[in-house]
């Protein structure tokens, strides 16, 4: 049999609880910090503007398109390569006074004229007003999805496994945004995507973790509150780390094959299933043991049920 | 205690078929069509169009690879595009306007998968390329058109039962103002307005000894004026994009003031802008000849006009009130006219709009009308001819030195239909084709390579049951793709990313089995309840931690827009067949292996 995690004795991470929870402070603050300092890079979808993408059979010549653009009065626009030195992409802030489908064919008319190899790949514009809509529809959703997602846990398990998995949870969500923070990555609608669903993924690993918490509170007649959790989280262990892994797997496959579209959504995937991991085991854990989690509160109203677990062979 | 009933093994066969059904148009490929349907609502397609094309097909010697007619189209494959081409131009030519010939891309299933509904999954904008538009109408603007046809309905009220009035103005405000000179005038036009126009709400006033009406919609009538609008301008857009020859073009209300438009397939992306974004309108106004027109040019325009300057050049004063607009126009083609042999343009109006027409002409022979084309919030005054007799029938020419391209823009604007209010291009997303087929290929490949790779790792770990749990998630991809299939779902690059992302998940159920069982067996439990309590036990952690993920996923539904929902939809039903295939299927699986061994020793797990 093949197996990397088979663990005797259960390791007692209740008794690390303290180095654990400063660290999971630290990378919080941190995280929090380069959100307040650096601030998201909201891509077009939000801020609203206009994003092309235009393809050459040739190297692309920025220098000469930035021309081309401050000839027809676009000073701020943004020319960058996007992948491989023959596309390239521009970003144009709102106009009011363009019209903004105008606004992307007066480049590409330029553009072509300067250049007749020119290939229009791809056009976004998104208008301010739109862009604040779905600025708040994807603020709103995160909302939704915590307070659907507590609510569940409080109604499946306990109060105090819905506040401890949700806490855990933002903690990974805060960080995720506080490394696009301070690298500035772009933050679009997919990415917010990505970090929704990692918002339901994570709390997957609590669920796991609490569940075998609550199993334990009716089998492990003497062990102590510590001792059940670190029970808990020593025979779920492999399972983590093998699921876990395997997502990952998918992920990277995305982050490396998926273009450039798919590039930061991989990345937002990958920090997130990283301290989901971290934070289920050793973030939501202690907050369990800290809100005062006590074998009381599953055995009485479930009695018959865990009259049956103890009849399975 | 690990055997399957009969009827759950069943269960399992035929879902794997019909998985198995669905998901196979998807890997037919497509083939060239051209796309034959209504552009009018009068005109239908049928057996008889059916017959028709084929008989245009068959003189011209081009070998078509079977046609379909369904309620709203025919369709006609061809082995390559160059027939196709060849084919459309031939087609439209010999079937005229009244038909939208449209190039597509059909599944090139074979017909029993089509006639059971499976068809290939319906793709994104951003994976076959084309363009995507929302559109914002301008409600306020179709409130004050509205208000501005009272004013001229109020005032010819109170003309034609002798009611002196002192003034009328719309005010900014969207209400109107009508002063009179007693209070006795006053209720005698009150009453009469309260007749005839049970829209509006008429409130009394006096200031500083004047009597004043001021009136204004209620709430309903502006309700209604507004859905109103939007489904003129839907209806145009249509018309419009039924000159563009889209195969499947999708125009929605989206919310109360915004319409969405999807060209999928398009190339020429400006051309589609261009015409869409046209918001031309006709209007035929009388011209005020009682007022000095040289005392207008110095600044003094009278009340109720508006100065224009015409083609050729001649200033002249437009009363505002509209007489007819481009709503009552029913076709229009450009043409000569047959004694100047000038090019102009020809107009049939509608019934009611004839009659207007016909009233107004009568009442002013020998006065002039002015024909206003309004493109992009600037009008113009096309022609302003002098009306020499009453014309009836509803067919009216427009001439007014035009060029011949020009009468043929402004008769395919008329017949393209007016807007109703002017619409903005609130948000757009064009990718062009080559852009989509690179789309798939990426979501494609990665697909296939992280699966892969966790194939690879679940077979090397957990041995047998590494097998089934592979077997088990390739079934959950199947009963996804076969979903999304049945349901048409829109796949998009973040949908491709969602199969991708629940297969990583979907794992976690059988790691939560497997897992499971191994812990069981560690305890020194029997192979056989091993698997029975693996089962079991990671049950209702598997449906636990599903359903956080679903909420997530209802969420982005709910609140997403585009590509996202593509992306939610994919992960609620990647959750529920997941559930499905990692504990019934491989259950089954495993059931059919070792269920029946009485004295099981070992399980390769």
């Amino acid at each position: 049999m093949l197996e990397f995690f088979n663990i005797k004795r259960d390791i007692p991470f209740m008794s690390y609880a303290r180095v654990t929870t400063l660290i999971s402070l630290v990378t919080f603050i941190l995280a929090v910090a380069a959100l307040g300092f650096k601030g998201l890079n909201l891509g077009v979808d939000f801020t609203g503007g206009t994003v092309m993408e235009i393809t050459y059979p040739h190297p692309a010549e920025v220098p000469k398109i930035r021309d081309t653009l401050t000839k027809i009065g676009l000073h701020d626009a943004a020319v960058q390569t996007f992948g491989t030195s023959h596309d390239i992409l521009i970003r144009l802030p709102v106009k009011p006074e363009i019209s903004s489908a105008k606004l992307s064919e007066q480049v590409f008319q330029a553009l072509s004229a300067a250049d007749a190899s020119a290939k229009l790949q791809r056009v976004e514009f998104v208008g301010p007003q739109v862009g604040k809509e779905l600025y708040e529809n994807g603020a709103l959703a995160m909302l939704v999805v915590s307070f659907g997602i507590m609510a569940y846990l409080a109604m499946r398990f306990e109060w105090r496994f819905a506040v401890a998995a949700i806490i855990a949870n933002m903690h990974d969500i805060v960080i995720i945004l506080g490394c696009f923070a301070f690298f500035q990555w772009e933050f679009s609608l997919t990415v917010l995507a990505g970090v929704l669903a990692i918002l339901g993924y994570s709390v997957n690993e609590s669920v796991v973790v609490f569940d075998r918490i609550r199993e334990n509170f009716r089998k492990m007649r003497k062990a102590s509150v510590p001792e059940v959790i670190d029970n808990a989280i020593t025979r779920t262990m492999s399972r983590t780390i093998i699921t876990h892994s395997m997502t990952q797997l998918m992920v990277l496959a995305m982050l490396f094959l998926g273009g450039e579209a798919l590039h930061y959504f991989a990345l937002a995937l990958t920090i997130g299933i990283v301290f989901g991991i971290y934070s289920s085991v050793l973030v939501a854990s202690p907050i369990v043991l800290w809100l005062g989690v006590s074998r009381e509160q599953f055995i009485k109203p479930e009695k018959k049920e865990g009259e049956e677990a103890e009849v399975l062979p | 205690m690990n055997r399957y009933p009969l009827w759950k093994n069943i269960l399992v066969v035929v879902t794997l078929l019909l998985g198995l059904i669905y998901t196979l148009p998807n890997f037919f490929g497509e083939m060239p069509a051209v796309q034959i349907s209504s552009a009018r609502a009068t005109v239908k397609v049928d057996a008889s169009t059916l017959q028709k094309v084929e008989e245009v097909l068959s003189q011209n010697k081009i070998s078509s690879s079977g046609t379909t007619l369904d309620s709203s189209s025919i369709k006609v494959r061809f082995a390559d595009t160059d027939t196709q081409l060849k084919a459309k131009d031939l087609l439209q030519n010999s079937l005229g306007n009244s038909y939208v010939v449209a190039l597509n891309l059909i599944s090139s299933s074979p017909t029993w998968l089509s006639r059971l509904g499976a068809l290939p999954m319906y793709l994104g904008l951003d994976l076959r390329g084309g363009v995507h538009f929302l559109l914002e109408v301008d409600m306020k603007a179709a409130l004050v058109k509205t208000m501005e046809r009272y004013t001229g309905d109020i005032r010819t009220a109170l003309r034609e039962k002798k009611i002196a009035y002192a003034g009328i103005t719309r005010q900014p405000d969207q209400t109107i103002v009508v002063k009179f000179r007693d209070a006795e005038t006053r209720g005698q036009a009150v009453n009469e307005l309260l007749k005839t126009m049970q829209d509006l709400v008429l409130k009394e006033t006096e200031e500083s000894g004047e009597f004043k009406i001021i009136a204004s919609m209620n709430p309903m009538a502006q309700k209604r004026t507004q859905e109103f609008a939007l489904q003129q301008n839907i209806t145009t857009l249509r018309n419009r994009v039924n000159e563009l020859g889209v195969a499947e073009p999708i125009i929605q209300q989206q919310g109360v003031d915004r319409i969405v438009v999807q060209l999928p397939g398009v190339q020429d992306t400006a051309k589609a802008k261009e015409i869409l974004g046209r918001t031309a309108t006709l209007e035929i106004r009388m011209v005020d000849e009682e007022h000095d027109i040289n005392a207008a040019l110095q600044g003094q325009i009278p009340f109720g006009t508006e100065l224009y300057t015409e083609r050729k050049g001649m200033p002249l004063l437009v009363k505002k009130q509209v007489i007819l607009t481009g709503e009552y126009i029913s076709d229009s083609a450009p043409g000569f006219d047959q004694r100047t042999s000038e090019p102009v343009v020809h107009i049939s109006l509608d019934g009611r709009g004839a009659r207007i027409f016909r009233d107004a002409t009568r009442e002013n022979v020998g006065k002039r009308m002015a024909i206003l084309l309004i493109e992009k919030g600037q009008a113009e005054v096309i022609t302003a001819p002098v009306i020499r007799e009453e014309i009836g029938g509803g067919r009216v020419q427009i001439s007014g030195s035009m060029t011949t391209q020009e009468a043929n823009d402004v008769s395919l604007l008329l017949r393209a239909g007016a807007l109703a209010a002017p619409m903005e291009i609130i948000e757009e997303r064009t990718v062009g084709p080559s852009m989509g087929a690179e789309n798939i290929a990426k979501g494609f490949n990665s697909n296939i390579y992280g699966f892969i790779a966790i194939v690879l790792f679940m077979v090397m770990y957990y041995r047998f049951f590494g097998l089934i749990s592979t077997i088990a998630l390739s079934a959950n991809v199947l009963f996804l793709v076969a979903l999304l299939s049945l349901l048409q779902a829109t796949l998009t690059l973040p949908g491709m990313a969602a199969i991708a992302l629940t297969v990583g998940m979907a794992i976690d159920s059988n790691v939560l089995i497997n897992e499971r069982i191994r812990e069981e067996l560690r305890n020194g439990t029997s192979p056989q309840a091993a698997i029975f309590a693996g089962y079991e036990r990671a049950f209702d952690t598997i449906l636990d931690s599903n359903i956080t993920t679903f909420i997530a996923g209802v969420a982005l539904f709910w609140l997403g827009s585009g590509p996202v929902r593509g992306f939610a939809v994919v992960l609620c039903l990647g959750i529920l067949t997941s559930i499905f295939s990692a504990v019934v299927v491989s259950r089954s699986l495993v059931n059919l292996t070792y269920g029946n061994k009485a004295r099981l020793e070992n399980v390769s797990i």
